[in-house]
């Protein structure tokens, strides 16, 4: 992003910073967090608390709206604050920008892979279709 | 642009006294990143296997049942626990509290005891619930 004479203040710091982007990542990688603790906390607790661990019992579990939507959400904010996280570790430990900016899409690349399995695999068992 | 090669590195993992919140930040990283990379490919697998049948949730079974597996998942418990209190410590820590000495200390000691004894936990009752 350049930064022309015609730039305003707030246009000339944006995109700066040694991250090149503001706290706007830091700020959500808190946010998921927080909805990661009640969501992380339920999948173990609901997995300690159901009768088994075998298909049938897990299959009819999640088949609940009340046990899928929460785990679509546990996979969505896992998926969000682990490619968070690990383009922080990315940050301190890749120095040079053009490998900095490719690791960064090969994490995204696989942080949108895995996450969209995952959330096909839950919609296939709510819908009925497992 | 070229990154300036001979300019002197400033003394910092050398000099220090060890103390249990070098560990905690050291080990927020560590599980954070083996839960990304491993716990998630668990996720979706797992996901992936109850969804496909009967034969595929075999499968999946009968890896995770074996004796190396169920060391990584007591692992991955204890890098969740582990991260999950050092991650409560670090929100407490985003809102300027707990950076006294004392305080600093006792909060990394008790994320490491949390930890361990939810771990222990965690499996005592999972064992006891599924066999």
């Amino acid at each position: 992003m350049s930064a022309g004479k015609s730039a305003t203040p707030l246009g000339k710091v944006r995109g700066l910073g040694p991250s090149g982007h503001n706290g706007a990542h830091w700020i959500e990688e808190r946010f998921t967090s927080i909805g990661l603790l009640l969501l992380s906390l339920w999948f173990l607790f609901s997995l300690m608390m159901l009768p088994a661990l075998d298909r049938d019992t897990l299959v009819e579990w999640l088949r609940s709206p009340a046990a899928a939507v929460p785990m679509a959400l546990f996979v969505l904010a896992s998926f969000s604050h682990s490619l968070d996280g690990m383009k922080v570790l990315v940050d301190d430990y890749v120095h040079d920008e053009g490998n900095r900016v490719a690791t960064h899409f090969v994490l995204k690349m696989f942080a949108i892979a895995g996450g969209a399995l995952s959330l096909f695999a839950i919609a296939k068992i709510a819908f009925g279709a497992a | 642009m070229t990154p300036p090669t001979s300019r002197p590195l400033s003394p910092h993992l050398t000099i220090w006294k060890w103390g249990p919140h070098m560990l905690v930040s050291i080990l927020h990283r560590l599980t954070g990143n083996a839960l990304s990379v491993a716990g998630l490919a668990l996720l979706t697998w797992w996901l992936l296997a109850i969804a496909n049948g009967a034969s595929a949730y075999e499968q999946f079974a009968t890896v995770a049942m074996h004796p190396v597996s169920i060391a990584v998942l007591v692992g991955l418990t204890w890098a969740f626990w582990q991260h999950t209190f050092s991650g409560l410590r670090h929100l407490f820590l985003d809102m300027g509290a707990g950076y006294e000495l004392k305080t600093n200390r006792l909060f990394s000691v008790m994320t490491i005891v949390g930890a361990l004894f939810a771990t222990a936990a965690t499996w005592f009752i999972l064992m006891g619930v599924n066999r």
